[in-house]
């Protein structure tokens, strides 16, 4: 794996969001307002509903900030691959000295970018905003967001390997495919207020812990270990599964011709 | 075919591709030498595409075997096109970015050695040097096809492709492409791999041609020694032989010579 290689695709997508505003403002526009409308109806209830039941309705403004690092991750590498199709410069990069390693690793690195950007911002807004202070959960943010960007680049990866396989009349799944699995995953309720014959399903995706945990530190200040080990262990899972899918569907792209399709769609 | 003593720098042997049972591709063989200018010509559906996608690695073969620079070219897919390039006429650079973002990038890929001062030396030789900081979307047909050749040869290649690179070009910047094509492949002894429907660009800049015709070879020659071949008096007029009839159709005087 060549560093170089990578630093350069990254200082592509850079270039890019220098380059063009409105990048930004879609980084930072669709995140606010969901705090904002997020943020007012807990207010509305804070102020509607007993102070105890108050204090739970915070949840919904951790859940809705650490489902948009899930959703950002994810987006950094969907998109990142979207851009190289919309600008007709897959081929370009196809043809030079760049390993799937190399390029899947950058659209990882401008997906963290993606989140660091998105994370400052939600992270100020709610706290001037709504007085909810994301650092309440201290240093386990830091696993809670590793383990949501890792699943994040898995849907990345995933959502690549379709629109790859089905071309671009299938990039709407780009933005569609982590809310296949925002209902069973618990951002916004317990895992134990699901239907029961959903509640198995729930516990086999890594965000569920992460949610399940934050509402507990939220809580009570700690969190069971074993939902941390249970998230990172998953996550290594669907990264294989995530990673070996994308390379059989470029392969079977390349045998089937259908790559250079990306050039002249 | 006359013995070329050069070094073999890109093979295919038996090269075959299939696309619904139907062959793209059929047993296509040929070797390109160290500065040589071959071209691949056809007329659409003749296989001249498969056959550039199956080089760039971009498309596997169904049979046959790719070699470039004595390498496997699907083990070796890296080692091999970081000293080879490409450009096509229906590719583009990222539209959104500056002539000098993207150009940079590409050299950055390639690990270029001072990437700023190549590449203006690479904009003066192609005249475009005017263009760096203009956004590369907003360019002419000319203009983005000599930025593309610019990025082209920004890794000093010993092989490079070029898909139809005058095409849609008019004839001057059509004559400045080829003749700038020319002397940097004579000054850096480069193999060029040249596509073209243009049979000026044919003229001017082969040493040699192959006509495909549904994924054969129909005649490969010097563009001089087809044209002797040929009942024709131009190449142009070879390629709608060939396309029409599949072959080239000899001139009887020449026949009957011994």
């Amino acid at each position: 794996m060549n560093l170089h290689t990578i630093s350069a695709l990254v200082l592509r997508y850079l270039f890019l969001y220098t380059r063009t505003p409105m990048r930004m403002v879609e980084l930072v526009f669709w995140p606010v307002v969901d705090l904002v409308v997020w943020g007012n109806v807990t207010v509305f209830i804070q102020k509607n509903t007993n102070p105890e039941f108050g204090s739970y309705v915070l949840f919904f403004l951790g859940g809705m900030i650490l489902w948009d690092i899930m959703f950002r991750a994810q987006q950094g590498v969907a998109i990142s691959f979207l851009e190289d199709v919309w600008t007709r410069n897959l081929l370009n990069v196809f043809v030079a000295p760049v390993r799937t390693i190399e390029y899947v690793s950058a659209t990882f690195i401008v997906g963290l970018l993606r989140i660091a950007v998105t994370a400052v911002v939600l992270s100020l807004i709610s706290w001037f905003g709504y007085s909810f202070n994301v650092f309440q959960l201290s240093w386990w943010l830091i696993p809670f967001f590793l383990n949501l960007m890792l699943f994040g680049w898995s849907l990345g990866m995933i959502s690549t390997a379709l629109i790859l396989r089905w071309g671009q009349a299938a990039e709407s799944l780009a933005w569609a495919i982590p809310f296949f699995f925002q209902p069973v995953v618990a951002v916004f309720y317990n895992v134990d207020d699901m239907p029961a014959w959903s509640q198995p399903i729930a516990w086999c995706f890594p965000p569920t812990y992460i949610f399940e945990g934050m509402r507990e530190v939220m809580k009570t200040g700690g969190m069971h270990w074993s939902y941390l080990w249970y998230s990172a262990a998953l996550n290594m899972v669907f990264m294989v599964l995530a990673g070996w899918l994308f390379l059989w569907i470029l392969n079977q792209t390349r045998k089937r011709g259908l790559l250079t399709k990306f050039a002249t769609q | 075919m006359p013995n070329d003593s050069r070094e073999i720098i890109l093979e295919a042997r038996e090269l075959t591709r299939e696309f619904d049972g139907v062959k793209a591709l059929d047993r296509f063989s040929f070797q390109l030498h160290r500065g040589e200018v071959l071209g691949l010509l056809g007329a659409n559906g003749a296989g001249k595409t498969t056959a550039m996608n199956c080089l760039l690695g971009l498309t596997l073969p169904t049979g046959g075997d790719l070699f470039a620079f004595g390498l496997p070219l699907h083990q070796h897919r890296i080692a091999i096109l970081q000293r080879a390039n490409f450009s096509s006429a229906y590719t583009a650079l990222p539209g959104n970015l500056l002539v000098g973002q993207n150009l940079l990038v590409f050299a950055k890929i390639y690990g270029v050695r001072n990437p700023k001062q190549k590449i203006a030396e690479l904009m003066e030789l192609l005249e475009i040097s005017h263009l760096a900081n203009r956004v590369t979307g907003q360019l002419s047909a000319g203009e983005s096809t000599r930025v593309n050749l610019v990025k082209a040869f920004l890794n000093d290649p010993e092989l490079l492709m070029l898909d139809e690179p005058t095409a849609s070009l008019d004839p001057d910047i059509a004559d400045k492409v080829r003749k700038v094509v020319r002397k940097v492949q004579r000054e850096r002894n480069i193999g060029i791999l040249y596509t073209s429907h243009n049979m000026r660009d044919i003229e001017e800049v082969c040493d040699r041609v192959i006509f495909l015709h549904k994924g054969k070879i129909v005649c490969e020659g010097t563009p001089t020694e087809l044209l002797a071949r040929s009942s024709t008096n131009s190449l142009e007029e070879v390629f709608i032989q060939i396309a029409r009839d599949g072959e080239i159709i000899d001139e009887p005087e020449k026949e009957s010579q011994p």
